[in-house]
């Protein structure tokens, strides 16, 4: 159970191997999913008490199935759309209580966890709300790239020619059309705080994003890749390679916004060609047959132009 | 009967006329102020002085939170108020803060409640007891921006009690005697408290305002007995249920609504003791010897009692029936209240499209509470749907149902089961 300790824990993993789970083990997510570990990462980054709000979705259904539950912290979920709503209402009874002497300030901290569904989509508005009146919270992101629970449908976070069940490669249509939306940009854009975007094949680099979003007084946002090998098509083992491919290949760079500051914290010694991380994937084999080529060039063309970009708000270029 | 009481006027003033300042009148029971609907309901909000309120604006309810908005920035209550993005936020903000233990208020009308829809479910489903104030106004389209009573009854399936008030008074009273309802340990569940948009949200009255601590030793404290917040004993709220058990969980909601009409007579009589103020499940107005009857909501039923008392000057039985509580509906009870007149007008300010000969959700309510309940007994009734997106119900209209009630009471054809009165043909 959390507890508030004087001296944090140090990230190592004698140390971290020693923390408890929040997420316990025995929840019904897929083998191979990276959303459990993305949680685990996040929660065992807090060392003081932690209240999880969630969104609906893979996540929530598959860890809370009544009457048991995964979950070793206050938990709620409402709706799919409003998890940062939700975490909103409880922040604010949190101070109400503390400032009238009702409750004691036992320094919990407020995580609102949604899938790109429930953020990107959906929950875009409830997300931009409490981010804009400054609720202390941190919301993750689980970037999976698609409305997995439902059955692998296309979200505004799925990327340019992928195959999902409402995008699917026909005689016509080669995939999803258009590009993904850059959610950790507009979230940079509310000025919050903190903003950053990790990977949970980097947890070192995960986790010390979460201690500092905790550690603000005020809203932080997290996006963070989340293989589903369902939906992505790989084998379950492969969860952490495609994961790492995702950030070598600069589809998925690993930075953050610390009060407007941007800083890339990692850069790929070699920056690997996007098909490193297509052709693995079931969901992007069609753009590797004859007339899709001017599809991968796209990708390659907008992954180094966001990267550039990248570079030169950090003050890199 | 316990659960018939006539509206007494009876009040104890324990003061003279007032300037309507709280100064220098401690110790007495109440003071009179010009306010209207939406700030009696704010003033009572404040005396309150609930933990959270998360609330966006709306018209016709808008004036309700900004005046809470300024006692908040005045200081003079504990509460955090959440600026939410809209009505959707709104009520997720108040189940967060009601899962957290707080108490919780917010206020809506029309399209608000319709954007909250999907969340006053779940606020209802986690038993959480969240106040809420309705300024009724109809739905669109086409866009309408007056009163009627179609964002309310759409919400009636909602698992919410819902309390209509006739007067900015009554949404006063409404409101603090709702706190009470709503976290009495049988119930745990949301209040709605409505009064018509406009009409007397912003109609100014005057009200009779108790003292800030009577009021605040009417409602108590509120002691929940789970929060999220309880990180040593840590639940998990919202699970995911399937069909092994959401059917119960359902159930227990139901077994939570049967003692909702005790639960609300409790209050009310503890409200009477200590406010001199008579509240029912429903009001009866002249009905004991009435030959013929009205059923209506809200403010329409203030206007019908100047008719029923004029009509009664000119030796007409005529009576009125005003349900405060429409959930849960009080079926034995209204159709005992009406069972020896001769015939009946129900009076509907929204329609149940594809219904029963397209009627009014409160004609449904009442055909099938005098099918069950009725013994047998076919007392003629037939529904007036009116005022539809804040049309104006005058007395003259009401005496025109009466004026039909009488010719189908005297043995006449029933000539319309459902009239939409008012309406260009």
């Amino acid at each position: 159970m959390a507890t508030q300790t004087s001296t944090p824990t140090r990230l190592t993993l004698r140390d971290l191997s020693k923390k408890s789970d929040r997420l316990t083990s025995g929840h019904r997510m897929c083998p191979g999913c990276a959303a459990p570990l993305v949680v685990k990462q996040v929660l065992m980054a807090i060392d003081e008490p932690v209240v999880v709000t969630c969104a609906t979705g893979c996540l929530e259904v598959a860890t809370t199935i009544f009457p048991q539950t995964a979950w070793n912290v206050p938990f709620i979920h409402n709706a799919f759309e409003n998890s940062a709503s939700t975490a909103s209402g409880i922040e604010a009874a949190y101070r109400s209580l503390v400032r009238q002497g009702k409750i004691e300030d036992n320094n919990t901290r407020f995580v609102a966890f949604g899938g790109d569904g429930g953020t990107y989509d959906i929950g875009l508005q409830a997300l931009s709300g409490a981010m804009e009146r400054g609720h202390r919270m941190l919301y993750v992101c689980y970037d999976n790239n698609a409305y997995m629970n439902t059955g692998i449908q296309r979200s505004s976070a799925t990327p340019l020619g992928a195959n999902t069940t409402t995008s699917p490669a026909g005689k016509v249509v080669p995939g999803k059309r258009g590009m993904r939306k850059d959610l950790t940009a507009i979230m940079a854009a509310h000025n919050i705080p903190y903003v950053a975007q990790a990977s949970p094949h980097n947890w070192r680099d995960l986790m010390q994003k979460v201690r500092k979003a905790t550690a603000v007084d005020g809203p932080a946002f997290m996006n963070v890749l989340s293989s589903c090998n369902r939906g992505w098509r790989h084998d379950a083992d492969e969860t952490i390679e495609m994961q790492r491919l995702a950030v070598d290949t600069c589809m998925w760079p690993l930075y953050e916004v610390e009060d407007g500051e941007w800083r890339v914290t990692y850069k790929p010694k070699e920056k690997l060609p996007v098909t490193e991380y297509l052709k693995p994937q079931g969901r992007f084999r069609h753009l590797f047959q004859p007339g899709n080529q001017h599809l991968i060039d796209e990708l390659q063309q907008e992954v180094d132009t966001r990267w550039e970009r990248l570079l030169k708000l950090a003050g890199e270029s | 009967m316990r659960h018939l009481r006539q509206h007494l006027p009876g009040r104890r003033y324990h003061h003279g006329g007032g300037d309507g300042s709280r100064q220098g009148r401690r110790g007495q029971v109440s003071d009179f102020k010009a306010l209207d609907g939406n700030q009696a309901v704010a003033e009572a909000m404040r005396q309150i002085n609930p933990d959270v309120v998360a609330a966006y604006p709306i018209t016709p309810q808008t004036e309700a939170v900004q005046v809470f908005s300024q006692f908040v920035a005045d200081g003079e209550v504990d509460t955090e108020f959440v600026t939410v993005e809209s009505e959707h936020s709104a009520m997720s903000a108040c189940v967060g803060a009601g899962a957290a233990g707080a108490r919780v208020m917010t206020c809506t009308s029309s399209a608000g409640l319709a954007f909250m829809w999907e969340i006053t479910y779940i606020a209802a489903s986690m038993r959480l007891p969240i106040v809420m104030m309705v300024a009724n106004r109809a739905l669109s389209g086409p866009i309408n921006i007056h009163c009627d009573h179609s964002d309310s009854m759409g919400a009636r399936d909602n698992g919410w009690v819902q309390l209509f008030s006739e007067s900015p008074e009554e949404a006063y009273d409404n409101m603090i005697q709702a706190v009470r309802i709503a976290e009495h340990p049988d119930l745990m569940l949301p209040v709605m408290v409505m009064q018509d948009g406009f009409i007397t949200s912003h109609a100014m009255e005057r009200v009779e305002v108790f003292d800030d601590q009577a009021v605040r030793d009417f409602v108590g404290t509120y002691t929940p007995r789970y929060s999220v917040l309880d990180v040593e004993n840590p639940l998990t709220f919202g699970p995911l249920d399937f069909y092994v058990y959401y059917f119960e969980h359902k159930r227990q909601q139901v077994e939570a609504f049967s003692h909702a009409k005790d639960v609300i007579l409790e209050v009310a009589a503890d409200f009477n003791r200590r406010f001199n103020r008579n509240y029912g499940l429903m009001e009866a107005y002249r009905l004991d010897d009435a030959d013929v009857a009205l059923v209506a909501l809200s403010s329409t039923a203030g206007t019908a009692k100047v008719v029923v008392d004029e009509l009664r000057g000119q030796g007409v039985k005529a009576g009125l029936l005003k349900p405060r509580v429409f959930r849960p509906f009080p079926a034995e009870e209204m159709v005992e209240a009406l069972s020896h007149v001769k015939a009946v007008a129900v009076m509907d300010r929204s329609i149940s499209f594809g219904s029963m000969a397209n009627a009014g959700p409160l004609f449904l309510e009442m055909a099938a509470a005098f099918y069950v309940n009725g013994n047998g007994s076919k007392v003629p009734m037939v529904d007036y749907v009116y005022g539809l997106g804040g049309r104006d119900i005058g007395p003259s209209e009401i005496e025109s149902v009466y004026m039909d009630l009488l010719r189908i009471a005297d043995g006449g054809e029933v000539p319309n089961l459902v009239t939409y009165l008012g309406v260009r043909e």
